[in-house]
């Protein structure tokens, strides 16, 4: 097999992190233990090179790469882009809270960056064999963050069942991996997908395969009902960690869902929409359900992304449907940008809000923080406003699209589901701006430059970029051609 | 291209980074400069006013591309007609005398207050002149985020409580709304209002459940009995100035709603509705009459007043004829302009007592003379009588129901005139009770006059109320040329049944 320069700049912007973090696992040696200010820098440069190659080559339109195991489109590198633009947000979280908290351990970053290089190779897998391997680097990496606040037995307890259900989840993945290659004799994905045309896959055990594929992958972005982990292991990981998985696996983790069910199994889109119809109902319906009851800003916002999951999950009703499947990508992709900026705002100012032991985590502790620390309250109260859908806001125009693709392809019930949990969710989202603003007390809050930056800029990039929907949606619906 | 209605509708905005500038304490640098910015958006508003011509429809029209989404446009279109002109008159009228109002009863985070309050005002004339159906979404759901604040931060004692059920109610009623406009996007392959008034044949078979998402969302505005209970709360906790706003306006655009988007997009549906709306409206006028009659709190017996009051506009808008139609929006108007008036003179009141309970007050037109005459003024135009302006609103929309063909019965006119009886009951029984009889508090004898400022704040009212209710025809001729198309409109898809 010949390797061309091709082959190596199509895998260089995760081959780039990973090495990365090889070298600041090094580097960090010759570090001093009060200068670990560095290592977080360094991390932030390899993670921004990561973005800056991916940019550069993401227009470059490559063929598939390493025997068509990895492919670089314009999918890949939108979602390559989000997953790198929330690895440097979650180091700048995770900077100062690490040091403020004793937490400070220079493996941090490093594991955020090979974290980071399994989802970079998962957006860009083009076969079955490289998605469990990705799913694996991406997730052993992040057992392992999610327990690194040793001192609170939260979070060991919640690194643990991570693990044990992570490791679950992996082998309902690998299982059908197997299952598909049992019916089409292939892990290739242009491979399967030839066989599946040809009519030469065994129609049971493929749907079988893709099935267990899509439980494996649900673990990992928390769909209902295989979310039980996310409050505790969200309320128990480092603020940091939590707000970052938030983001980028979701991200990482629909890329692949999009890339295998639209590209490799339209065939059973019959079978799957209505199951994965079904899924998204009841994440939509308990996501938002018990995120009512929660007292922890940390497991409200843990519900809230199940309940968001929900919504992104409407992408694929009806994706057999080429025109349909092609605004479902679009509309799901420009729902994670908003997503994304929304998830950041809210998890800073959290950040911002923790102090030493857990406390200020509770929704009440937030009391006062309107007239104590107005601008962060005002991202906070965006970012709330965002994830209930009401405009000028990302989250609406998110909401916009994801609906109106759930009306194209017919599925008004769920449309209708969808925007009255959302009148559910204005409830307990709400309830975080009236403890802000309508509550009087004296909040606990760090200021934080970084966290301040990042809340600012996220909040701002949620309601600014609200009047210029079309140029994102145009970037994302560009994003998609190379798909099909 | 004409920006006109573009810059009118943004202007509030100016004064944003303004107030960003001033320091919280420089309060009254923060008060002038909001009342300031909303005296030139009002100037904005005549400048338009003195551009329009009643005959030319929609005129003034904007139209830019915002974005594309598969093919089909949403884009910032603008234009302005006669179902809009007096609202928008009215939004641009009342916002700089509600902010004056609050010179004395906001005194905390003033900056925050008058920001959300010209945020408020461009979303109000967002909603009136918007003619896109998202970018009406748009204005209409963001005039909560504002009024919840407001009710929210400055209002009474349970003003959380109101707050958030203003917001839920509202949206309740708004998400059905988004899903109607999603549907009408994909079946009429647009959502510019006209385009899809031309075009709506291609959602003719849907079109009872989705004049029912529309009707939802603005019945709960108005609010039409039985979806008025959040109103009460929200009138009451709100600050007088978000009162003002609230009955002045806002729930203006439920009705505006109505006539904005169900009549011409889904005439059909309208027309077999139109029965039923028109029950519901009598119900309301009726029931919003005889709580109000109950109430011991004045503000409260304020709020119900408008759930009677908009009764009656529901009534004319539904009972489809020209004359009907033109009466209803003048009443939108008038009631805007009294109950305005009464919830700012109730807000005076409670400055100076701090309780608004009518057993603490009684006998007080010997204290306060000048503001017991402004009241009686106002009481008796919220209570139609000839000469002001609610008369000529009520009256005509009960001639045009009263010969109403669609409604076909001469029973809902019959029955609403009772809610006229019933209106001059409760009101004057609160007048008399707040403002006549003897003198039965001792701490009411040094009830403080009216000051000069507030009496800026009623005379443009008053003059307004007095010009209506004496010749109402300049007001009319804005309306008329509109509700004819409109009408018209109506028969055509009526002899389409036949």
């Amino acid at each position: 097999m010949n390797l061309t320069l091709t082959d190596y700049l199509t895998i260089l912007p995760a081959a780039f992190v990973a090495l990365g973090g090889v070298l600041l696992l090094v580097v960090d040696l010759f570090i001093p233990q009060n200068r670990k200010g560095i290592t977080a820098l360094l991390s932030a440069i390899i993670l921004a090179g990561g973005l800056g190659t991916n940019l550069a080559l993401g227009g470059a339109a490559f063929p598939a790469a390493f025997n068509n195991m990895i492919v670089l489109d314009g999918f890949a590198a939108f979602s390559n882009t989000v997953v790198l633009a929330s690895g440097l947000a979650g180091v700048a979280l995770a900077f100062q809270y690490l040091r403020r908290l004793n937490l400070e351990r220079s493996e941090f970053y490093a594991l955020i960056l090979f974290s980071t290089s399994g989802m970079l190779l998962l957006n860009q897998a083009y076969d079955l064999i490289i998605v469990f391997l990705s799913v694996e680097l991406l997730s052993i990496p992040l057992y392992v963050l999610t327990g690194l606040a040793r001192t609170v037995n939260n979070s060991e307890e919640s690194a643990l069942k991570y693990f044990l259900l992570g490791t679950f989840a992996s082998a309902f993945l690998l299982y059908g991996i197997a299952m598909i290659y049992g019916a089409t004799a292939h892990t290739n994905l242009p491979s399967v997908v030839s066989a599946i045309t040809d009519q030469k896959a065994n129609p049971t055990l493929l749907l079988i395969g893709a099935a267990l594929i899509v439980i494996g992958l649900s673990f990992k972005i928390s769909a209902v009902p295989f979310h039980v982990w996310t409050p505790d292991v969200y309320q128990g990981a480092p603020t940091p960690v939590s707000g970052w998985m938030a983001v980028s696996v979701k991200a990482a983790g629909f890329t692949i869902l999009l890339r295998l069910l639209l590209m490799a199994f339209p065939s059973l889109s019959t079978s799957l929409s209505a199951v994965i119809g079904g899924m998204a109902a009841l994440t939509m319906i308990l996501g938002n359900l018990l995120a009512l009851v929660q007292k922890n800003i940390k497991r409200l916002l843990a519900y809230s992304s199940i309940a968001n999951v929900g919504y992104l999950l409407l992408a694929f009703t009806a994706y057999s449907n080429p025109q349909i499947a092609s605004d479902a990508l679009a509309a799901t992709l420009f729902y994670l940008v908003g997503y994304g900026l929304t998830s950041f705002a809210a998890w800073a100012v959290v950040t911002s809000m923790e102090q030493a032991e857990g406390r200020g985590l509770e929704i009440e502790d937030f009391a006062g923080l309107g007239r104590k620390r107005p601008l962060l309250a005002a991202a906070m109260a965006i970012a709330m406003i965002s994830f209930t859908g009401v405009p000028p806001t990302l989250g609406f125009w998110g909401k916009f699209y994801i609906f109106r693709t759930a009306v194209e392809s017919g599925a008004l019930a769920l449309a209708l589901i969808g925007l009255l949990t959302s009148l559910l969710s204005a409830y307990y989202y709400l309830r975080v701006v009236v403890v802000m603003y309508m509550k009087p007390g004296e909040p606990e809050v760090t200021s934080d430059p970084w966290v301040n930056l990042l809340a600012y800029a996220s909040a701002a990039g949620t309601f600014l970029l609200a009047f210029f929907p079309g140029s994102l949606l145009d970037v994302a619906a560009r994003a998609l051609i190379k798909l099909f | 291209m004409n920006y006109s209605l573009l810059i009118l509708t943004f202007f509030p905005l100016i004064g944003l980074p303004i107030l960003l500038f001033l320091r919280e304490e420089q309060k009254n640098a923060i008060r002038w400069s909001a009342l300031l910015v909303s005296l030139v958006t009002f100037g904005l508003s005549l400048w338009v006013l003195s551009r329009f011509q009643p005959e030319a429809g929609l005129q003034m029209q904007i139209d830019l591309p915002w974005l594309n989404i598969a093919g089909i446009r949403v884009s910032f279109q603008m234009g302005i007609d006669g179902l809009s002109i007096l609202l928008v008159l009215l939004t641009a009228f009342l916002t700089p005398l509600a902010i004056l109002s609050t010179w004395e009863s906001v005194t905390e985070q003033v900056k925050g207050f008058m920001m959300f309050f010209l945020m408020l005002e461009t979303g109000m004339l967002g909603v009136f002149l918007a003619q896109d159906l998202v970018l009406f979404y748009i204005f209409w759901e963001f005039t909560l985020i504002p009024m919840y604040f407001l009710i929210g931060i400055w209002g009474g004692a349970r003003r959380i409580y109101a707050a958030v059920k203003f917001f839920l109610f509202t949206m309740a009623g708004s998400v059905l709304m988004l899903l109607a406009i999603l549907y009408l996007g994909l079946a009429g392959k647009s959502f510019s209002l006209s385009e899809l008034a031309t075009n709506r044949a291609m959602f003719a078979n849907a079109q009872t459940w989705l004049f029912l998402a529309f009707a939802a969302a603005f019945a709960i505005k108005v609010p039409v009995w039985p979806l008025h209970t959040w109103l009460p709360d929200a009138h009451v906790e709100a600050p007088t100035a978000g009162s003002v706003i609230l009955a002045g306006v806002l729930l203006k655009m439920g009705t505006y709603g109505f006539l904005r988007f169900n009549l011409p997009l889904f005439p059909q549906a309208a027309l077999s509705f139109a029965p039923a709306m028109a029950v519901l409206a009598v119900i309301g006028i009726l029931y919003g009459a005889i709580v109000s009659y109950q109430q011991k709190d004045v503000k409260k017996l304020v709020a119900y007043s408008s759930v009677s009051h908009l009764g009656f506009v529901m009534l004319g808008i539904f009972a489809l004829t020209p004359r009907s139609l033109s009466g209803s929006i003048l009443q939108m108007i008038n009631h805007g302009l009294s109950t305005g008036a009464l919830f700012l003179i109730v807000g005076m009141l409670y400055d100076r007592r701090h309780t608004r309970e009518m057993s603490a007050y009684g006998g007080i037109w010997k204290v306060v003379p000048v503001l017991g005459a402004l009241m009686l003024v106002v009481t008796l135009s919220s209570a139609g009588l000839p000469g002001l302006n609610g008369f000529v609103g009520e009256f005509t929309i009960l001639m045009g129901s009263f010969a109403s063909p669609v409604l076909n019965s001469p029973w809902f006119a019959g029955v609403a005139t009772l809610g006229v009886v019933l209106a001059a009951v409760y009101l004057l029984v609160m007048f008399e009770k707040v403002f006549l009889g003897p003198l039965t508090h001792e701490e009411n004898r040094t009830l403080k006059e009216i000051t000069p400022r507030e009496v800026v704040v009623l005379l443009p009212i008053l003059i307004l109320i007095g010009w209506i209710g004496l010749s109402p025809n300049f007001f009319f001729n804005l309306i008329s040329p509109s509700v004819h198309q409109l009408t018209a409109l109506l028969q055509a898809a009526a002899v389409a049944v036949r």
